[in-house]
């Protein structure tokens, strides 16, 4: 039990260090400059439910698309060694698609929702293997061949249903995007943590993880042990078209209305942040969702925090930018290895003085 | 070595945009890429002759705007333009749609070139038209300008049908002065800031706030994104200040707001505990309205072809360059169905 405690410390924490840590010290921050940022109240909402309420709540919930679309830019970084930077303009046409079936019947039952999710899940992935067949098969740079979609995205979203803001307001969707009857937790939490169970799943029964890794780390040893490589990248784009598929249709159900233009507008660097933040290698290789998922909550606390504050939202980015330098370079090698030396260097001189005070 | 590919290249460079320019003006007519016939243009051909000797009844116009992928407005307007300038009314409409300043002046060119006898212009930017409409009025075409001014001599234009932005949030702002609240809590979600529509909707309520009227619980833009609207109005529910008021720069933001109160068991809308006020008049935002979940929507009328209509025809006649089009504000009180249909924007 003591190993297991001091491992974790040791370096068992490792990856996680960093995001663990930036939570923490949010935490604190908020304890101390208004304890009351934590409460959460149970009330009923307007549709008659009882949910929960208050600033956590709001940081979990917001924080959802977030958390889904990091989910797979990690295994596309890992994979890859590149960011998808296509994926607010991916999510926009899914969510476009997905709102052209429920606008395509006069009523819209579970069937039609269920339809239109899985149109928007197939429109996402056509679009996610254009992406990835650019970058695996014609070993274009990620950030370049990706560069495409997100420059002519919004575009074709705006083609799939032509007006501005087309609504659709049924009590299906509501629940999709706010509470289901009932259950006090907004759904797309219930939605995140399910798609968490299924990488968790996913990777506890196949190799992807371990084939993901090695692609990451080195290409053509993977490819000579018998991995195929291109395959490997691929499937880590088509993966990440999902979680944009489901990242899109929870943004459009939130408030059952798609603006092509705004729908989860700059989520892309927010979600290649919230990797970095992870302590995962932008570079490839070695991965951690968990890490993903915790800089998701990281940089949705820090911008709820930063609203709590009454700091005005065009300058949340700047100190929303200033944080995350400090994270990032606190988790580069640099820094890291610097202190790790120090840790030994202390620890080195206090066996001496032990081994001194035997004498 | 360098130096020679760098030689060659230049040489290359040359070439190409000397055969551009030439083509340029060989061509003059559009790009292809950026001009959309109107679907019913029924003469064949068309002669490149003064527009002034045209001897047949059709009128000519054409028509450089930006896309109507732009907006909401901008589909309702480009839609009110093909509406109004149709063949039943007697005239020949030619459309040409870009963002871009030197893809619009290219189309006017080309307008120029085909003999159309009115230019209507809705410019990307105000500047660079001079060359232009100087050709315009050599070839004795007329010229309006609509929606958005340009930085040109007056003679060169007959007349600017344009919003007065601050009109609008005048409007609003009066109107809700009118509701004779005992206080004013506005939350103030504002649009992406520096753009037109922020400047015109903000400043009459910055004006109430400066001069301690109104109450600024707080004020954030949203940039037009949904989702940020309802993140800063959860925030302010969840610090605990008094509202009673959102005032939202544009209807997107405002349903995000709502949906914020929504999940909070605050109610709005007519006779309730918070006002919502949003702008652009997009029909469902005029059916939230008509069902009393909101209170009051502005718009700044995209409807400007009627006005320019008349002055071609001579039924309405101005002497001010300057014509403002007037701006709608529709209280959920009072609103009707036929409102909807005919000022609401989308579907």
């Amino acid at each position: 039990m003591k190993s297991k405690f001091k491992n974790f410390f040791k370096g068992g924490l490792g990856q996680l260090a960093i995001p663990i840590i930036a939570i923490c010290i949010l935490v604190i921050f908020n304890l101390f400059r208004d304890p009351s940022f934590f409460s959460i109240a149970i009330q009923h909402n307007n549709d008659g439910n009882i949910v929960l309420s208050g600033n956590l709540i709001s940081i979990i919930n917001g924080a959802s698309e977030l958390a889904i679309l990091a989910m797979g830019m990690t295994l596309v970084t890992a994979a890859c060694g590149g960011q998808d930077i296509s994926v607010g303009a991916m999510a926009a046409i899914a969510g476009s698609a997905f709102v052209k079936v429920l606008k395509s019947t006069s009523v819209i039952n579970g069937g039609t929702v269920i339809a239109g999710f899985l149109l928007a899940c197939v429109v996402a992935m056509l679009f996610a293997s254009f992406n990835g067949t650019l970058v695996s098969v014609f070993k274009i740079q990620p950030m370049i061949a990706t560069l495409i979609l997100y420059t002519c995205g919004r575009s074709i979203a705006y083609w799939i249903n032509g007006g501005a803001t087309p609504t659709v307001s049924s009590p299906i969707i509501n629940a999709i995007g706010s509470f289901i009857p009932g259950i006090p937790i907004p759904t797309p939490v219930l939605i995140v943590i399910a798609v968490a169970i299924l990488f968790k799943l996913v990777f506890h029964f196949t190799s992807l993880e371990l084939f993901t890794q090695s692609v990451g780390i080195n290409g053509s040893a993977a490819r000579l042990n018998g991995i195929n490589s291109t395959f490997i990248k691929l499937l880590s784009f088509i993966i990440l078209g999902i979680c944009v598929a489901i990242a899109g249709s929870i943004g459009v159900s939130r408030l059952g209305l798609i603006n092509h233009e705004t729908l989860l507008l700059d989520i892309e660097m927010d979600t290649i942040l919230a990797v970095a933040i992870g302590g995962n290698n932008l570079g490839g290789g070695k991965f951690k969702i968990s890490g993903s998922i915790i800089g998701a909550y990281v940089i949705q606390m820090l911008t709820i925090t930063l609203y709590a504050m009454k700091v005005s939202s065009t300058d949340v980015k700047a100190y929303k930018a200033i944080v995350i330098i400090i994270l990032v370079v606190i988790g580069s090698p640099v820094i890291k290895s610097k202190i790790q030396k120090l840790i030994s260097r202390i620890k080195a001189r206090k066996q001496n003085t032990i081994a001194k005070g035997a004498v | 070595m360098m130096k020679k590919k760098f030689g060659s290249l230049v040489l290359a460079a040359t070439l190409a945009s000397s055969l551009l320019f030439a083509a340029c003006t060989n061509g003059g007519s559009p790009a292809p890429a950026t001009s959309t016939p109107a679907p019913d243009t029924s003469e064949p051909a068309v002669v490149a002759e003064p527009a002034t000797t045209t001897t047949s009844d059709v009128i000519k116009v054409g028509v450089v705007n930006n896309p109507p992928s732009e907006s909401g407005y901008r589909e309702a307007n480009v839609k009110d333009m093909e509406a109004v300038f149709s063949a039943a009314n007697g005239y020949e409409l030619k459309t040409a749609y870009s963002l871009k300043n030197d893809e619009q002046l290219q189309a006017a060119q080309g307008f120029i070139t085909e003999g159309v006898d009115y230019l209507l212009i809705s410019a990307a930017e105000t500047t660079g038209w001079d060359e232009v409409l100087k050709q315009a009025q050599e070839a004795g075409i007329k010229v309006y300008l609509f929606d958005r001014m340009i930085d040109v001599d007056e003679s060169l234009y007959e007349a600017a049908v344009v919003s007065d932005m601050s009109a609008e949030g005048d409007t609003a702002v009066q109107w809700l002065l009118s509701q004779n609240l005992d206080e004013y809590n506005v939350i103030h979600i504002q649009g992406a800031m520096g753009s037109d529509a922020q400047i015109g909707r903000t400043g009459a309520l910055q004006a109430q706030f400066d001069a301690g009227k109104m109450n600024c619980v707080v004020q954030q833009t949203a940039t037009w994104d949904e989702a940020e609207a309802k993140k800063i109005v959860e925030s302010v529910i969840n610090s605990g200040d008094k509202f009673n008021v959102i005032y939202a720069e544009n209807d997107g933001m405002a349903k995000g707001a709502v949906a914020a109160l929504d999940e909070a068991g605050i109610k709005h809308g007519v006779g309730q505990d918070v006002i919502v006020m949003g702008f652009d008049c997009n029909k469902w935002a005029l059916r939230e309205l008509k069902a009393g979940n909101w209170n009051y929507d502005g718009q700044c009328s995209p409807f400007q072809a009627q006005i320019i209509s008349d002055l071609i025809k001579g039924v309405k006649t101005t002497s001010d360059k300057k014509i403002i089009n007037e701006e709608k504000g529709f209280d959920a009180t009072t609103i009707t169905d036929s409102d909807i249909d005919t000022y609401g924007l989308g579907e």
